[in-house]
């Protein structure tokens, strides 16, 4: 329940940030934390400096950028859950928002945090992906872009140095259907498994995507191609296990996951059809 | 709900607002973690990650050199510390009821901090004390302990296996007892019945979360050589006795104080470790320790509940009318005897046949050891276990010979009572009617609109089924009469006390001997010394729950409180009446025959204006300038209740689910209660433990286990992983009740504390099954999680192809 | 802090939860769990819930906190403190006060508070006592109060 000790720094700026990065070793990023802080207190994680960001008040925003709409890495849930750009221009992102954890941790926990942690039973870094999301890297050599489908690689594993602060996500605007669709036993429970859909302009072409189905969030392929292939949401649906390699853990087996993936794809290609 | 300004004629019977509330929803009570005294120094405990380990050697050396470090001591250094090791109150030796025994009980020596052997993965096996919590955590973290894992017995079905590993050396095998009783020609009975119904039932281990963890604080005096026990528990008095007795310390040095207890549900009905070590070392330090508990700490070192594998049987007639019933009991005790740990398979052990009427009851139970935490009881202890075996096999019955459960219930019924009645295990039951309540149960629910939906669904193929569970049960509270005990083997008596103290001001002090800790005595205490002395319930003041001042009890446990505790304080108040009447007839110069007792004063009869209040007569014993002949000063009354019998609250729980068949999620459409606890002296507290019980039974059918993989490590090692429910998933509940009062005492109170616990699993596994019927289930082991149903229904549909 | 400027040195390390209650003594925030799940321990900081055990003190620098302590206002109870009396919706009141501010986070973030939404709305607290049937009758006589009262 007491993390042990560290050494605690305030950063003014994401160019702050970074810059004190570089000078310590074995530093962690503290924006909302509620990935970091609860490993701490089992001390399961115990950095020697924490550098906070939650401070960065110009790091929380929503903003319409054209044809995308941009995130600050420091939006917190709640704001995105209640924020009417993203209601009315990308409502996927509004509504996984408001199904993390509960009420107090979406008033805690950032959007940036979830992408950087890169826990594959997280629900924002799956919406990322189905939505093809760019995310903006700040790093002592400057700025890069990366696309969701590139930047997480493996249980809490991303595309990230460790001088590299995640500053913006970039989302498209959607008009079309969409679905997401959180399997869990309690409300407060992470997700078993989580369909996200995001329908293109005709019904055979969707973006589907998976939360928890194996080592970080993935797009189910079969589907897509099923559905591209003129197959109905039904039977395009059965293929949503494939290639899928999920843990068991108390949350569900892995086959259990795998059982129930292709039920929760067909509802959610149901639902986003219907919206 | 109105407050109360002026005396009503009764405060009993209503829904008084608690007078509990105002420290509490202002943040102003005091728990364990909210008393602080100076120079207090904490502990933390190294507990084994093995769950059989030997131990040979622990090195402090690394944690001593920790900023604010006091000491670090292992089981090894603590040895000379202890006059006994921790106490079990309930032994249980090998016994064919009601024979004698002949066995000893089997006993395992447990010491406060584990010496040679960790037996289970918790296990304390050293102790730091240092000047800070996180100080005495971080060095914690840096006791090198010298481990030798050793194979474990994580499954209870295994433990007698040939070649098992030996948990305690001081035993020869890791049977705890084999304990069973006989009536009725139970093998005649069963062999020759048209039909026997025999299942299999699974009660998973279960963890208690009461919400606050347990904490201790002993406080020493050290030139008295005394000390003060704070300590979250709900047995400050059993707590004093026994940890006397463990540290041979004399039990008058010692008080013990639970101050504001942040739940319990038998969890903190206990004798732990951390008390006794607290106390140990401050003595051996001569400073005050305290200590508190982490919740995934919680998870492995307070004891678990339930933990049972049942064989049960039902002999019948073709039309389903019960003959006989059998069971076979394999309980899991853990790795030690805590304090009531053996007797809590016993606790059921006349209730397997619920509320029908049989010929034939027979009842055995096999206790093993295991390398698991402790179990012990948990709310309900014992009677849920038999309840769900009863229940759900009523419906199996059901099922088999094709009637409705309502009807299958019906038939089988004891016929309403209100005198004590021999039943087929042996008991007396006090009184019942569970036809009444189940009637207005299916009134409420609406049983055939939802038989009607049920059918429409079925014929429809819906994904979503809804299946309708019934649970009509009985259970028992009040352990007692003391005699029966000591034919049980239990360790203590089953009385309780109560004191009344009139203060000259006319004001009433109420001392009890029970600790409550959540369940609202304050108040119904207040209500029946109010009712009983005529006096506003403002006026009354009750403690508890510090052996100084409350040195008499047996505190709270087992819906214990209210019907043999409540009733000492009946009985308290009839001593103080009488001596007010003789004090009014004394100042009124009449005899004591021409005074009666209306409204809330003794008057002269007819001649209502010349009474005398106990106000009146509690000044007049205080000033004791006029007093009767030889009468004492004073107005002070104590008594003690040994209750002759049982009580034996019962009632119908009626629960609608919807199962969603694609994924196996259940979700409690209805859920409707009626139950029997006899007179209420506080309706709306009753509604709240009914509500309160409801829910953890809900928790245990649907949601909540400890899991162990193969090495006994407890894989659901945390509140994210263990589910206990939250609001979102439970649903309102329809309650109501029935009043059948007990013949067992004059007020014909039963108990409601853990009524709710006890009916609602097989009311919802009942209605899971029941929504399955058209999918070929017939059986699914609690909990009930969405991949239980799903592969269930996946091996019911592979079994029929 | 519940009204009052304060200023305090803390070590990095110390968690919101044992600052308000080791350091300034309010007691009133409770500690249910290590694993962010109970809300027990809940407090309002800057008007929204969140749980003080997932919150570093420091984290709490600049910031409005109001725990327990700070609801009744001039000896007059919240209207959430006086709905869970009269709804007896606490029975050893230890998740309680994490409960009303909870609930005090619910209805400030405005929206509906039919049953359901405030059943979903608690989800992060854990009761082991009541079976929530109470707490959610009370928020829903609260909220109604409060609502009524904010529009005269
Ligand atoms: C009880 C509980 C329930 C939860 N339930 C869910 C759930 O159902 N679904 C879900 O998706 N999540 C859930 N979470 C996790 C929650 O969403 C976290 O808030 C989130 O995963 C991390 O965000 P944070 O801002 O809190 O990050 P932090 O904890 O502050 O940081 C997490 C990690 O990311 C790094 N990091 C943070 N921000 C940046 C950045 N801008 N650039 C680079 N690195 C960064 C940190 O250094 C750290 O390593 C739950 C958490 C809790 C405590
Ligand atoms: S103590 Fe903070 S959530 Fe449990
Ligand atoms: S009232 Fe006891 S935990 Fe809620």
């Amino acid at each position: 329940m007491i993390p042990a000790p560290f050494d605690y720094e305030v950063a003014e700026s994401a160019e702050h940030a970074v810059e004190l990065l570089g000078q310590h070793d074995d530093a962690k990023l503290l924006a909302g934390g509620h990935s970091l802080l609860p490993l701490m207190k089992l001390r399961l994680a115990s950095p020697s400096v924490l550098i906070d960001i939650g401070r960065v008040s110009d790091l929380s925003y929503v903003r319409d950028a054209g044809d995308r709409i941009a995130i600050g890495a420091l939006t917190c849930y709640e704001d995105a859950h209640f924020d009417e750009t993203l209601k009315s221009s990308c409502p996927i992102v509004a509504h996984a928002a408001g199904e993390v954890g509960d009420p107090q941790v979406r008033n805690r926990g950032t959007i940036g945090g979830s992408v950087a942690h890169g826990d594959p039973a997280s629900d924002i870094p799956t919406i990322m992906l189905a939505l093809n999301a760019e995310f903006v890297v700040r790093g002592p050599t400057g700025e890069r872009t990366i696309a969701a489908a590139d930047f997480f690689k493996g249980v809490f594993e991303v595309d990230l140095a460790p001088q590299e602060i995640l500053t913006e996500m970039r989302v498209p605007k959607t008009s079309s259907g969409w679905s997401y669709l959180k399997f869990h036993h309690r409300a407060q429970d992470w997700a078993t498994v989580g369909v996200a859909v995001v329908l293109g302009d005709g019904s055979n072409n969707a973006s589907v995507a998976l939360t928890s189905m194996g080592e970080r969030p993935l797009r189910a392929q079969g589907v897509e191609e099923a559905l591209a292939a003129g197959e109905d949401p039904a039977s395009a649906a059965r293929r949503a296990a494939e290639g899928t390699n999920p843990v068991s853990d108390p949350m569900g087996s892995s086959e259990y996951r795998r059982q129930i993936a292709p039920v929760l794809t067909r509802r959610a290609l149901e639902e986003a059809l219907s919206r | 709900m109105a407050q109360v300004v002026e005396r009503p004629e009764r405060y009993v019977g209503g829904g008084v607002p608690r007078k509990e509330d105002p420290e509490l929803i202002t943040g102003q009570a005091k728990y364990i973690d909210d008393i602080n005294v100076q120079g207090m120094l904490w502990m933390a405990f190294v507990r084994s990650p093995f769950a059989h380990a030997r131990i040979n050697g622990v090195d402090a050396a690394r944690a001593n050199d920790m900023p604010g470090v006091v000491a670090v001591y292992s089981g090894a250094d603590l040895a000379d510390d202890w006059a006994g090791g921790l106490p079990c109150a309930w032994p249980i030796a090998g016994r064919s009821f009601p024979e004698p025994t002949t066995e000893d009980p089997r006993m395992p020596n447990h010491w406060p901090v584990a010496k040679d052997k960790a037996c289970f993965a918790g296990d304390p096996v050293a102790v730091v004390v240092a000047d800070s919590r996180a100080h005495a955590k971080d060095a914690a973290e840096l006791v090198d302990v010298d481990y030798e894992p050793l194979d474990a017995v994580v499954d209870p079905e295994r433990a007698l296996d040939e070649g098992a590993p030996q948990i305690h050396e001081d035993l020869d095998s890791n049977e705890a007892y084999v304990w069973s009783m006989n009536n009725g020609d139970v093998d005649k009975v069963f062999s020759e019945a048209a039909l026997v119904v025999k299942e299999r039932y699974r009660h998973p281990r279960l963890i208690p979360n009461a919400m606050e963890p347990r904490g201790v604080l002993v406080v020493p005096a050290p030139a008295q050589e005394e000390y003060v026990l704070y300590s979250a528990t709900q047995v400050p008095h059993i707590l004093r006795t026994t940890l006397a007795m463990s540290l041979g310390i004399p039990e008058s040095k010692l008080r013990v104080i639970a101050p504001d207890v942040g739940g319990g549900f038998g969890s903190k009905l206990n004798v732990y470790s951390e008390e006794a070590v607290g106390l140990a070392l401050a003595r051996k330090l001569n400073a005050p320790v305290k200590w508190i508990e982490e919740r995934s700490e919680n998870y492995l070192a307070t004891i678990h509940g339930r933990g049972v594998i049942q064989d049960m049987e039902v002999a019948a007639t073709e039309e389903g009318k019960i003959l006989g019933v059998r069971v076979k009991l394999l309980a899991d005790m853990g790795a030690y005897l805590q304090l009531v740990t053996p007797g809590i398979p016993i606790l059921g052990a006349f209730l397997y046949h619920g509320v029908y009427d049989v010929q034939a009851y027979s009842f055995t139970c096999q206790s093993v050891f295991t390398n698991l935490t402790p179990t012990d009881a948990y709310r309900g202890a014992g009677r849920p276990e038999a309840t769900y075996a009863i229940e759900r096999i009523v419906d199996a019955l059901a099922r088999r010979v094709g009637r409705d459960p309502v009807e299958i219930r019906r038939m089988n019924f004891i016929a309403p009572f209100d005198q004590p009645r021999e039943v087929a295990s042996g008991l007396q039951f006090d009184s019942g009617n569970y036809g009444a309540s189940l009637d207005k149960a299916l009134d409420m629910v609406g049983y055939d609109l939802l038989r009607k939906d049920q059918a429409e669904r079925r014929q429809r193929g819906d994904a979503k089924q809804l299946g309708i569970g019934l649970s009509t049960y009985i259970e028992m509270c009040g352990l007692a009469p003391s005699q029966v005990l000591a034919a049980l083997k239990y360790g203590a008596g089953g009385w309780d006390a109560a004191t009344i103290r009139c203060l000259p001001t006319g004001k009433v002090t109420v001392v009890t001997g029970t600790s409550p800790h959540g369940q609202g005595h304050v108040t119904s205490w207040s209500q029946i010394a109010a009712d009983a002395l005529g006096v506003p319930i403002e006026d009354v003041e009750v403690l508890h729950g510090d052996t100084a001042i409350s040195p008499l009890g047996m505190d709270t446990y087992g819906s214990r409180s209210l019907s043999v505790g409540g009733i000492a304080l009946h009985f308290a108040a009839e001593k103080i009446r009488d001596k007010v009447k003789k004090i009014a007839a004394h100042e009124l110069e009449v005899s004591e025959e021409d005074l009666e007792w209306t409204d809330g004063k003794f008057q002269v009869r007819g001649a209502p204006d010349k009474a005398k209040t106990v106000a009146d007569a509690a000044f007049s014993a205080w000033t004791a300038h006029s007093l009767p002949e030889g009468m004492e000063p004073g107005l002070e009354a104590t008594f003690v209740f040994d209750p002759p019998n049982f009580t034996f609250p019962s009632g119908a729980h009626i629960c609608a689910v919807e199962v969603d068949t694609e994924t196996g999620l259940v979700d409690i459409v209805k859920y409707v209660a009626v139950d029997d606890c006899g007179n209420q002296i506080n309706p709306v507290i009753v509604a709240g433990q009914v509500h309160g019980g409801i829910a953890q039974g809900i928790a245990e059918a649907l949601y909540e286990e400890a899991v162990f993989d193969e090495n006994g490590t407890l894989t659901t090692s945390h509140m994210g992983y263990y589910r206990v429910p939250s609001a979102a998933e439970l649903p309102s509940f329809d309650i109501d009740s029935t009043v059948t009062p007990s013949s067992t005492n004059p007020m014909g109170v039963k108990g409601i504390g853990e009524a709710g616990t006890i009916a609602a699993p097989p009311a919802v596994v009942n209605a899971v099954i029941d929504a399955l019927q058209p999918l070929g289930v017939n059986h699914i082991d609690m909990p009930v999680t969405p991949e239980r149903v799903f592969s269930t229904i996946a091996e019911a549909k592979g079994g029929r192809q | 802090m519940n009204g009052a400027r304060l200023e305090a040195e803390v070590e990095p390390r110390q968690l919101l939860v044992y600052f308000l209650r080791d350091n300034l003594n309010l007691t009133g925030t409770t500690v249910g769990c290590d694993t962010t799940s109970c809300g027990a321990c809940t407090i309002l900081v800057d008007g929204k819930s969140v749980k003080s055990c997932t919150m570093l003190a420091v984290q709490a620098d600049g910031t409005e906190v109001t725990t327990i302590e700070g609801m009744a206002k001039d000896g007059e109870l919240h209207p959430l403190q006086r709905a869970f009396h009269d709804n007896h919706a606490l029975q050893c009141g230890y998740c309680t006060p994490g409960m009303i501010m909870a609930a005090a986070g619910l209805i400030q973030r405005g929206g509906d508070m039919s049953e359901d939404d405030i059943r979903l709305g608690l989800e992060g607290n854990l009761c082991r006592c009541t079976g929530y049937h109470n707490i959610v009758k009370a928020i829903q006589q609260a909220a109604g109060e409060m609502k009524s009262s904010a529009t005269v």
